[in-house]
């Protein structure tokens, strides 16, 4: 495919071929700088549009709060047994809000037509995936830096440790990569709100197993032997599945 | 009666057949087992239907491919009926393993690494049918279902890599067990002969009931041809 010049004395004779319209003989930087400066584009689009009327984000927190409550007057434990689901109800909040994020965020795209702008832009499609991806990435985030301090305050847990914030990045990337994937299909059939989490949680159970596991573990300091694997999977299967992702998203957008 | 039909009645024949030859083998010539008896039996249908799960997920997820890279809807139609049948075989897989536990582990239910794996394939499938039954305009169900074809398959290894880091009670015949196990027992040569047996009768009856599901899916397709006709004359 291309070949990197390393020569630059051989730039005139480079020009002279890519006149004569034979293989590609540079590294194309500029397509790179495209592609990258589409998807920030994208990103810039979701995170300028949302804090303007941070509904989105809003809608996230007060429902991951609510979900928190619920679960305190569901799971009505004692201390030592709450501080060993903590882990959990974290991610379960995490899930279920990260859920309503992605459905939001793609389902604006659909109603609004701005999605078919999005592909009239000659530009590879991924990277509206990547940078959809990356806004619903960063959403949960948020979401999750307004969170932690609550579960800080009520469940009495060294959440803030650098560790644990290691493992929300990673899972929570994870989860939005393949729920982004996932979300664009959900928003084209009939029962759209409830196809998401339907799609997305039997195949999103390894960041969720992965993620409880190695945040209770944290939080129980745990021995790095017994986090280890976990941090390992997570990483496993963000690389995967944003890579699956990469490739199939140009079929689900395709008209 | 025309070939096509000559040779699925064939077909059908032969499975049949084989099932019954199964059977027999299963009740009559395996060996009894030492320690759980006559329950121990279960175990060939069980794994033959496991087996026959993944391969019809398996067959999804390549079918799904060629669909999305060459657009013939052949594929994406034997790919949905392939995901019908394997989910058959999957929830067989699952009750069978629960009649098998009852005696053998005293419960019906455990959230050891293959039975929730297993769970979890079921629940990827079973959403792969709600979003065909979503999604009207046909090109972009096929296209979608493809799609969520490949995800839900990749994500069932790693399901189950995730899971078998906890203690696993399964029974590992198989390869290689972790933690401990209760309930394995060593497979002598005539146990091997009536499994590798009933593998194959398993695989048969996949094949036979795929291609009935297809017969059944081109005439209903003639049929809603017919009746576009009928309608705009």
């Amino acid at each position: 495919m291309t070949q990197s010049s390393s020569n630059s004395e051989q730039s005139s004779v480079i020009s002279e071929q890519r006149l004569i319209g034979s293989e590609r003989p540079t590294v194309d930087w500029s397509l790179f700088t495209a592609y990258w400066r589409t998807v920030s584009a994208v990103l810039w689009k979701d995170l300028a549009a949302e804090f303007r009327s941070k509904e989105l984000i809003t809608a996230m927190v007060v429902f991951s709060l609510l979900v928190v409550l619920v679960f305190n007057f569901a799971l009505q434990l004692d201390k030592l047994t709450r501080e060993s689901v903590a882990a959990g109800v974290l991610w379960v909040t995490a899930v279920f809000s990260g859920t309503l994020g992605l459905n939001r965020s793609l389902a604006l795209e659909k109603d609004r037509g701005s999605l078919d702008g999005l592909l009239l832009a000659p530009v590879d499609r991924s990277a509206l995936y990547f940078g959809k991806m990356l806004g619903n990435w960063l959403f949960m985030l948020i979401v999750q830096a307004v969170i932690l301090p609550v579960f800080f305050v009520l469940y009495n847990l060294p959440v803030l440790t650098p560790l644990l914030l290691v493992v929300i990045v990673i899972g929570t990337l994870g989860y939005a990569g393949v729920g982004t994937l996932l979300a664009s299909m959900a928003v084209h059939s009939r029962s759209r709100d409830v196809m998401l989490p339907i799609l997305l949680l039997p195949v999103a159970v390894p960041v969720l197993v992965a993620a409880v596991n190695a945040s209770t573990n944290i939080l129980a300091a745990a021995p790095w032997d017994e986090i280890a694997p976990y941090l390992n999977l997570l990483a496993v299967y963000d690389v995967i599945f944003i890579a699956v992702a990469y490739m199939l998203f140009d079929y689900v957008v395709e008209e | 009666m025309t070939k096509s039909n000559r040779n699925l009645q064939i077909l059908n024949g032969v499975t049949v057949v084989m099932l019954l030859i199964s059977t027999a083998l299963v009740f009559l010539y395996a060996p009894l087992e030492r320690t759980m008896g006559q329950v121990q039996r279960i175990f060939y249908f069980h794994v033959s239907a496991g087996w026959v799960g993944m391969l019809a997920f398996m067959v999804t997820l390549v079918l799904g491919a060629v669909y999305l890279r060459t657009g013939n809807r052949r594929w994406d139609m034997i790919a949905a009926a392939s995901v019908e049948i394997g989910l058959v075989f999957t929830v067989m897989n699952a009750a069978s393993g629960s009649i098998w536990a009852r005696p053998a582990w005293n419960t019906w239910w455990t959230w050891d690494p293959r039975l929730t794996t297993f769970t979890i394939m079921a629940l990827i499938y079973v959403a792969y049918l709600m979003l065909r039954q979503g999604i009207e305009d046909p090109e972009r169900r096929a296209r979608f279902a493809s799609v969520y074809g490949i995800v839900g398959f990749v994500s069932v290894p790693i399901t189950f890599f995730a899971i078998r880091w906890w203690r696993t009670i399964h029974p590992v015949v198989i390869g290689e067990g972790a933690g401990e196990a209760q309930g394995t027992f060593s497979m002598t040569s005539p146990m091997v002969q009536v499994m590798l047996f009933c593998f194959a009768t398993f695989t048969l009856l996949y094949f036979c009931l795929l291609a009935n599901r297809l017969q059944l899916e081109t005439l209903a397709q003639r049929v809603e041809q017919l009746k576009a006709r009928v309608m705009s004359a």
